[in-house]
C-alpha cells in the first residue's frame, strides 16, 4: 500500500447525497480479475454517454478537476454494495483523498486498505471546503498533523491511531496481524476444546 | 454482578483474540463465504506474498453474481468476462483447498442463501464475505457483515480481522402486522424511518414480538436489508425457531454436538437491561405494504400513498436529492404510486428468493395471468429451494400465470449478468437496491415484497396486494 502523509491538490466538488458504490464503479467493470485500470470508469454512468462520449457537465469532464487528486462531496459517501472497486477507481484515477461529512462504514474501511484518506468533518466546513474546490482552489491535507487546510482556514480532523500509523507508513494489515499468530493460535485451540462445533 | 450484555456484545467478547494499543481488536472469524467477484484479488494477493488460506474448512465458496439463469448454462457462460472469473474462483478454491459449490452443483445459489441453507451459518459464529448482503446470516443471532476483497484476503490469510467494536441499536417493532404485510415490507418500513445511514456505526438487533414470531426466512430478509440502513449487521436472538431450521442440515453440528451447542446458543440473547446506545422502536399494526418510489431504499411510503414534493424538503441538500431520483425515475410529485405502471418484475435475490418468498408470491398469481405489458421472472435463490419449489408444484403456477421461470443465481438483482433493465425500464424488484443504474443502466427500481411484486405482474403496475387478495 502507498504511504500517505501529506497532499496538496485540486479537488474536485461533488455536492450530492448518498453516492453510492453502484455510482462510484458500476458493475459492468466488476468482472476484472487485477486491481488496476479502473480509473477510466470511475463514476462511468455519471460521467459518459451509453455511447462513451463525455457528459461536459460531470465535474471530472472540467478542468482543472480532470486532475484532482481530492474529491469534496456529500454525507454517506460509499454507501451500498462493499465492492473494493470503488476504492480501487479512484485511487486508479488520482483520488487519494476523500472529504465528507459522513461516509457508509464498508467504504470507509476499504480505504484505508488502499491509501486513500476518507476525512470526516461538520457539514459547514464541507459546505466552505466545497466553496473552494468550486473555485478551482487547492486544499492541502497533513495526515500526521490531521489538518486540513485551504487558503487561510485550517480545519481539524479525527482518525484511529493504528489506521494513522498504517497510512504514514504504507503497512499492509495482513503483516501486522501475523506478527499475533501465536495469540490466533492459542484462541483456535482454546475453541476447539471449548466448542468443537465451531 | 456483571454488567448487562446485548447478543452483539457477548459474540464480539468471545471473539477477541487480542487488543492492540489503540482499541483495535484482532477479532476471530468463525466463516467465511466466497463469491467469484470480490475474491480473484484477495487469492492472487496471497499468490504474490507466498501465504496460505489458515482455515480452508471454515471457507466455502460459491459462484452466484455473474452466473447466466438460463436453462442451458452448463453448456458455458457465453460472456467471457463472467466465464473467467467464475473459473479464476473454481482454480483458486482449488489450488487453496477450499470446498466449491459448481453451478452443475444444485446446492449452488446466492451465497446468502447458500450459507443458512447447508446449516454453516450458526448462532453466535463470526460470518464475513465480501458481499454487503452478509448481513442476512445474523437472522441466526451470529455476527455477520460484509467485507471488501483486501480483508477478504486478511480472512483467508489469518481467520482474523482488525476491527472496533459497534455501538448497539435496537430496532423494535411491536404489536401484530396487518394482512398483505411481510417481513420485507416491515424492514422497508425500519429503513424509511432511520434513514439510509441512521444504522452508521452500529448494529442492529431486531427485537419484539413481531421477530420473534418471524420465520427463519423472514429473519433473513429483515438482517438482510441491515445495510440498506447503514448497520455493520443486523441480528436476532436466537430461538426455538432458529435451532429448528437447523437442526439436521449438513454443516450443523450432529449428535452430543449438537447438544452443547444448543446449551451454548441459549446463553446468547441480550440479557436482561442491556443498554442500546440507540432505539427505535415501530408499531408494526401500523405497517402497511411498502414500495420505493426513488433512488435509495429510504425513498419508501406505503403503497397507498403519492409521489412526494421536493418543494416540500426545507433542506437544499434533501431536495437537490429528490429532485435527482424523481428526474432519474421519471416520477411526476403527486402521482398515486398505484397509477404507476411497470415493464418488468423480478422475484427473486438474497433478499427475497427463499423457498417461503416464492410460495407467498404463488398464492397471488394462482389462476391469474401476468398482464400483456410485463415480462415477469422468478429466479430461486439456489439449486435447492429451486428443487423444493418444484417439488411444491410452484414452478407450474408461475409459468401457467406467464412468469419465465430461471435457474438459480443472483441475476436482475445488481444485473452482472445477462438479466438486466433497458434504459428507461420500469421494474417491481424484490431485491434490496433501487440505485440509479443498479438493474441496468437508466433502469428504474421499485423494490417491494414478493407478494407486491406477483400483484404488479399480474394488474401491470404497482399494486396494493390487499385488493387482490381478500
Amino acid at each position: 500500500m502507498q504511504a500517505f502523509t501529506k497532499l496538496t491538490g485540486i479537488a474536485a466538488p461533488l455536492p450530492i447525497i448518498n453516492i453510492d458504490t453502484d455510482m462510484i464503479i458500476p458493475k459492468q467493470f466488476l468482472k476484472t480479475i487485477k486491481r488496476s485500470g479502473l480509473g477510466k470508469n470511475l463514476f462511468d454512468e455519471m460521467r459518459f454517454e451509453a455511447d462513451g462520449k463525455e457528459i461536459p457537465d460531470f465535474v471530472l469532464n472540467k478542468e482543472p478537476y480532470r486532475k484532482a487528486s481530492i474529491l469534496v462531496t456529500g454525507e454517506n459517501f460509499g454507501c451500498g454494495s462493499s465492492r473494493e472497486h470503488a476504492p480501487w477507481a479512484l485511487l486508479d484515477f488520482g483520488i487519494r483523498c476523500v472529504i465528507a461529512p459522513s461516509f457508509a462504514d464498508i467504504f470507509h474501511n476499504n480505504c484505508f486498505q488502499n491509501g486513500i484518506l476518507p476525512v470526516q468533518l461538520p457539514q459547514d466546513q464541507v459546505d466552505q471546503l466545497m466553496e473552494d474546490a468550486s473555485r478551482g482552489r487547492e486544499i492541502s491535507i497533513d495526515l500526521e498533523a490531521q489538518t486540513v487546510k485551504a487558503g487561510n482556514k485550517q480545519f481539524s480532523f479525527n482518525i484511529d491511531a493504528l489506521r494513522k500509523d498504517r497510512m504514514l507508513k504504507g503497512l499492509d494489515a495482513v503483516g501486522i496481524t501475523l506478527q499475533h499468530q501465536s495469540d490466533i493460535t492459542a484462541f483456535e485451540q482454546q475453541r476447539k476444546a471449548n466448542q468443537s462445533w465451531t | 454482578m456483571t454488567k448487562a450484555k446485548t447478543l452483539y456484545d457477548k459474540i464480539w467478547e468471545h471473539h477477541v483474540v487480542k487488543t492492540l494499543p489503540d482499541g483495535t481488536a484482532i477479532l476471530y472469524i468463525d466463516r467465511h463465504l466466497v463469491h467469484e467477484v470480490t475474491s480473484p484479488q484477495a487469492f492472487e494477493g496471497l499468490r504474490m506474498s507466498g501465504r496460505k488460506v489458515r482455515q480452508p474448512s471454515s471457507t466455502l465458496a460459491v459462484a452466484d453474481h455473474n452466473v447466466p439463469t438460463s436453462s442451458d448454462r452448463l453448456k458455458g457462460i457465453k460472456e467471457e468476462e463472467s466465464r473467467i472469473q467464475v473459473e479464476a474462483l473454481s482454480e483458486n478454491t482449488k489450488e487453496f483447498g477450499i470446498q466449491y459449490f459448481d453451478m452443475a452443483d444444485k446446492r449452488q445459489g446466492i451465497v446468502h442463501i447458500v450459507g443458512p441453507e447447508q446449516g454453516l451459518t450458526q448462532p453466535g459464529m463470526t460470518i464475513v464475505c465480501g458481499d454487503s448482503h452478509t448481513s442476512t446470516h445474523g437472522a441466526f443471532g451470529a455476527l455477520a457483515f460484509g467485507i471488501g476483497t483486501s480483508e477478504v484476503e486478511h480472512v483467508l490469510a489469518t481467520q482474523t480481522l482488525l476491527a472496533k467494536p459497534s455501538k448497539n441499536m435496537k430496532i423494535e417493532v411491536t404489536g401484530k402486522v396487518g394482512f398483505g404485510v411481510t417481513p420485507k415490507d416491515i424492514i422497508l418500513a425500519v429503513i424509511g424511518v432511520t434513514g439510509t445511514a441512521g444504522g452508521t456505526g452500529y448494529v442492529m438487533e431486531y427485537v419484539g414480538d413481531v421477530f420473534k414470531q418471524m420465520s427463519m426466512e423472514g429473519r433473513m430478509t429483515v438482517c438482510n436489508m441491515s445495510i440498506e440502513a447503514g448497520a455493520r449487521a443486523g441480528m436476532v436472538a436466537p430461538d426455538e425457531t432458529t435451532f429448528a431450521y437447523l437442526k439436521g442440515r449438513p454443516m450443523a453440528p450432529q449428535g452430543k454436538a449438537w447438544d452443547e451447542a444448543v446449551a451454548y446458543w441459549r446463553t446468547l440473547p441480550s440479557d436482561e437491561g442491556a443498554q442500546y446506545d440507540k432505539t427505535f422502536t415501530l408499531d408494526g399494526s401500523k405497517i402497511a405494504p411498502q414500495v420505493t418510489w426513488g433512488t435509495s431504499p429510504q425513498d419508501v411510503l406505503p403503497i397507498t400513498a403519492i409521489v412526494p414534493n421536493p418543494a416540500d424538503i426545507a433542506d437544499e441538500n434533501h431536495r437537490a436529492s429528490l429532485e435527482r431520483a424523481l428526474n432519474y425515475m421519471g416520477l411526476k410529485p403527486g402521482t398515486k404510486l398505484t397509477d404507476v405502471p411497470v415493464d418488468k418484475v423480478f422475484i427473486g435475490s438474497c433478499t427475497n428468493g427463499r423457498i417461503e418468498d416464492l410460495r407467498a408470491a404463488s398464492q397471488v398469481i394462482r389462476g391469474r395471468k401476468v398482464a400483456k405489458n410485463v415480462y415477469a421472472m422468478v429466479v430461486p435463490g439456489s439449486g435447492l429451494v429451486k428443487e423444493q419449489a418444484e417439488k411444491e408444484g410452484l414452478d407450474k403456477l408461475f409459468r401457467d400465470a406467464g412468469f419465465d421461470w430461471r435457474e438459480p443465481g443472483c441475476s436482475m438483482c445488481l444485473a452482472m449478468n445477462e438479466d438486466k433493465l433497458q434504459p428507461g425500464e420500469r421494474c417491481a424488484s424484490t431485491s434490496n437496491r433501487n440505485f440509479e443504474g443498479r438493474q441496468g443502466r437508466g433502469g428504474r427500481t421499485h423494490l417491494l415484497s414478493p407478494e407486491m411484486a406477483a400483484a404488479a405482474a399480474i394488474t401491470g403496475k404497482l399494486a396494493d396486494v390487499r385488493e387482490l387478495v381478500r
